[in-house]
């Protein structure tokens, strides 16, 4: 392996190292369990959409519905619970529902109605950004809100609903693990067998490199590329669920940079180990690498409205390291 | 009319790397002539367009317009200079999304000289005298992508003759037309020959070159190796030119089978044309043969299950075999090495190992989860068996010879047993010693299934097959032992002729 290569490979691993030890010389607090599993909490709602966004990216697509699907989810989980007085679990099963639906719609616009993905998806947002406000006239669900029709609602969160967003497990030291962490972990380390190890996965990547190779492989390609889009919707929903569980009510305001986040953690995953396409461990990664940077940055005071900035330079660099260097984008 | 050749090319040479493409060609056109050329796959024939339209610079040799040196160095030059191409790509010569008048007077809107300001009413009188010029009856104002390809052709080509050429060179026009829409085409044509442009027309259609052929020039393997302008023209003969017949070192011994593997009976692959019937036996190799587009493909992806036919019914071992998708084709034992493996046969981001496996990693996975000690086994078997030349398992394709990479081609359908193994244009871009081992390789491991090859190169069949079918207009129209086979009778067939009745 020449110098280039080892540049390619390891550089931005070497780069996230090189961060966490600047941090942990410059600022005071940054190692420390606390800290860690703070960066975790923080990346863990757009760390599930990267995720989700990275299987389409897999079949050469892309899904700009994800943050509004998670805001939609967000929105849908309160009302259940809120006004229409339901508990958690059908709160979660209406989510998930949601996020299977949005994918299945995208998914058919895009491999039956030829609609360019983009569009399909960037449609498909501008309509759930609508469509999430319309039940409640474009308030935000709170208990003992005043509906419509001039009715007050009295539902309430559940707490079992509230504890995935809030409840804390014991690791060595007491009340250190934020739930959304756990969701994070486990669906990442699916996700992540799902793409390497099964078949499905293998084949996913093969209608991404060549479709028609893969059609004439035996493959079904228009079925795994709507799979592609249920599985992005449904992870998508499952951060909404966390952003409301979190956030304790249907808040129309939040979650406007989820898509942004996410999508710049799944494609700078495409330069993580020189895999130069997108990957799982990757895009886990990529989103911790957000995450640790924005934490340090904060603990040096380094002003909020900085963050959206650092964040596109290290996606450029990112996309650089794929493209350019590694010389993948030339095909 | 020797002497007279308006545009004269001498000695061309052009070779990409150390890969020589053109080896000195000479040709002549003449004013008011068609001058066919024809050339199989990698003859040499775009690189020569290029090289006229100023595409590509030349490695060397001479050409000359009207008695004065012409050396284009971009296809802008070579149009002022009165020689113009309308490639095989009809929208590469239009733009959709402009109405017909724009696109008829695209060339004068840039450029030295060109008004800034864009003139709808100028535009269109100009437009309007290049399309009466032509004899050309289409809407002006009509959108270019609303139009049918036949029309966006005529606009295409009405686009090229706005510069009033000298020589127009027509790539390959009636690949996408209908029959209907080649007449209006071959209609053009004879007013232009009748206007004295000289034309230099690429085609593999027989019907089209009889239709218009005043001359005919064979390409084969970067040389001319026929010209024909004696009346009548001797089709079969530039066909047996292009295709080439050279001394087989390895006869091969024809082998006959008696249990039948497959039966195709009454099978229709397009529009019109004659059913097709064939029995392919068990142990058995057989090629089919005939130009460009005349079903070959077609017929390979009706047997594998991506295209339906248009009647007829096809029995494996006794039983109905109705494919309605790849899958089903595989699950039932039917493989398919596809033509151009670049597009689709190749999955670029996937290392060797992993292209081998891919159609079979149903079957190479305990709960769906990959056996990947399994596959890496199966890989390094295969690398084994056809010999493919590179470090390991791991390496990417892009890493091997064209040659290699389609040897992993096959070694991806050889890795499991197939019932029906076709390949269509498995030799195409490959060296002469891959040609051969992916030859011997079918041959020894011929028993078991029935092997079926779609070759456009009669050599090829030769040197591969047990028995040669020929393929003309979308149906099988002769069939050849593979043993003193009847050369004259076969290139008639290919060329699509009536049978001379000495032969």
């Amino acid at each position: 392996m020449t110098l280039r290569d080892y540049a390619i490979r390891y550089g931005f691993i070497v780069l996230l190292f090189g961060l966490v030890a600047y941090f942990a010389i410059a600022a005071d607090g940054f190692v420390s369990p606390q800290s860690a599993v703070f960066i975790f909490q923080s990346v863990a709602i757009t760390g599930v959409l990267a995720l989700g966004v990275t299987a389409t990216l897999v079949v050469g697509g892309f899904d700009l519905s994800i943050g509004s699907v998670a805001t939609s989810a967000m929105m849908a989980s309160a009302y259940v619970m809120v006004v229409l007085e339901q508990n958690a679990f059908v709160a979660v099963i209406v989510c998930l529902l949601i996020g299977a639906i949005v994918g299945l719609i995208n998914g058919w616009l895009i491999v039956y109605m030829r609609v360019p993905d983009l569009l399909a998806t960037l449609g498909m947002m501008f309509l759930l950004v609508g469509l999430q406000r319309i039940p409640t006239e474009g308030r935000s669900i709170a208990t003992g809100m005043t509906m419509p029709d001039g009715s007050v609602a009295n539902g309430k969160f559940s707490d079992a609903f509230l504890a995935l967003g809030r409840h804390r497990f014991d690791f060595f030291i007491p009340n250190l693990i934020p739930v959304s962490v756990v969701v994070l972990l486990v669906l990442a380390l699916l996700i992540w067998f799902f793409l390497e190890y099964t078949r499905f996965g293998r084949m996913m990547y093969a209608v991404g490199s060549n479709e028609r190779a893969a059609e004439l492989a035996g493959a079904p390609v228009k079925a795994y590329k709507i799979w592609a889009y249920i599985i992005s919707g449904v992870f998508a929903s499952i951060g909404g669920i966390l952003l409301a569980a979190r956030l304790g009510r249907g808040d129309i305001a939040s979650g406007n940079n989820l898509l942004l986040d996410a999508v710049a953690a799944a494609l700078i995953g495409y330069a993580v180990l020189g895999a130069a396409k997108p990957n799982a461990f990757g895009t886990a990664v990529g989103a911790l690498f957000v995450g640790i940077l924005l934490q340090g940055l904060t603990m040096m005071n380094a002003p909020y409205y900085t963050q959206d900035f650092v964040k596109g330079v290290v996606l450029v660099v990112a996309l650089v390291f794929t493209f350019a260097l590694s010389g993948r984008g030339r095909r | 009319m020797v002497g007279n050749a308006v545009f004269r090319v001498e000695g061309l040479r052009k070779s990409f790397g150390r890969n020589e493409v053109l080896g000195g060609i000479s040709l002549e056109l003449h004013s008011g002539e068609v001058t066919v050329l024809m050339g199989a796959n990698g003859a040499g024939k775009s690189t020569l367009v290029k090289i006229i339209s100023g595409v590509y610079e030349r490695g060397g040799g001479a050409m000359t317009l009207a008695g004065q040196d012409f050396a284009p160095n971009t296809p802008a030059e070579a149009i002022r200079a009165g020689v113009v191409t309308v490639h095989q790509n009809i929208n590469d010569g239009v733009v959709a999304d402009l109405d017909v008048a724009t696109n008829l007077t695209l060339d004068r809107l840039s450029g030295r000289g060109a008004p800034t300001i864009f003139n709808p009413a100028r535009v269109r009188r100009e437009a309007k005298a290049v399309a009466d010029r032509m004899g050309l009856a289409i809407d002006l104002k009509a959108r270019v992508s609303d139009l049918s390809l036949a029309d966006r052709q005529m606009v295409a080509i009405a686009r090229a003759l706005a510069h009033q050429p000298k020589v127009l060179i027509l790539d390959e026009p009636t690949s996408s037309l209908s029959s209907a829409e080649a007449d209006r085409l071959f209609a053009l044509v004879d007013r232009l020959r009748g206007q004295g442009v000289a034309i230099l027309y690429i085609s593999h259609r027989m019907s089209d070159i009889r239709r218009l052929a005043d001359r005919i020039v064979s390409m084969r393997d970067g040389i001319v190796s026929g010209v024909f302008d004696s009346k009548p023209l001797d089709y079969e003969g530039a066909v047996n030119a292009m295709l080439g017949r050279k001394i087989h070192l390895d006869r091969i011994v024809a082998r006959s089978s008696a249990k039948a593997v497959l039966t195709v009976e009454g099978l229709r692959i397009a529009q019109g044309a004659r059913p097709i019937s064939m029995t392919l036996g068990d142990g058995e190799v057989v090629a089919i043969t005939g130009l460009v587009g005349v079903g070959k493909t077609a017929l390979a992806e009706t047997l594998f299950g991506v295209r339906k036919p248009f009647a007829g019914t096809m029995t494996m071992d006794g039983k109905p075999y109705a494919p309605r998708s790849a899958g089903d084709a595989i699950a039932a034992g039917v493989f398919l090495v596809a033509k151009d493996r670049a597009t689709s046969g190749i999955v670029g981001g996937f290392n060797i190992e992993r292209n081998i496996s891919l159609p079979f990693l149903k079957r190479m996975s305990g709960l769906n989860v990959i056996k990947r000690r399994l596959e890496r086994a199966t890989a390094r078997r295969q690398i084994e068996e056809l010999g493919v030349v590179c470090r390991s398992e791991k390496d990417e394709m892009s890493a091997l010879s064209g040659g290699n990479q389609q040897k992993v081609m096959v070694a991806r359908w050889m890795a499991q047993d197939a019932r029906l193994f076709v390949l269509d244009e498995p030799f195409q871009g490959v060296d002469i010693s891959a040609r051969r081992d992916i030859a011997a390789k079918l041959r020894a491991s011929a028993n078991g299934r029935a092997t079926l090859l779609f070759v456009t190169e009669i050599d090829e069949a030769l040197e591969t097959a047990d028995r040669i079918l020929v393929m003309s207009e979308h149906t099988i129209v002769g069939e050849h032992r593979n043993a003193d086979v009847d050369m004259d009778r076969l290139l008639a067939e290919v060329a699509g002729g009536p049978l001379h009745s000495a032969a």
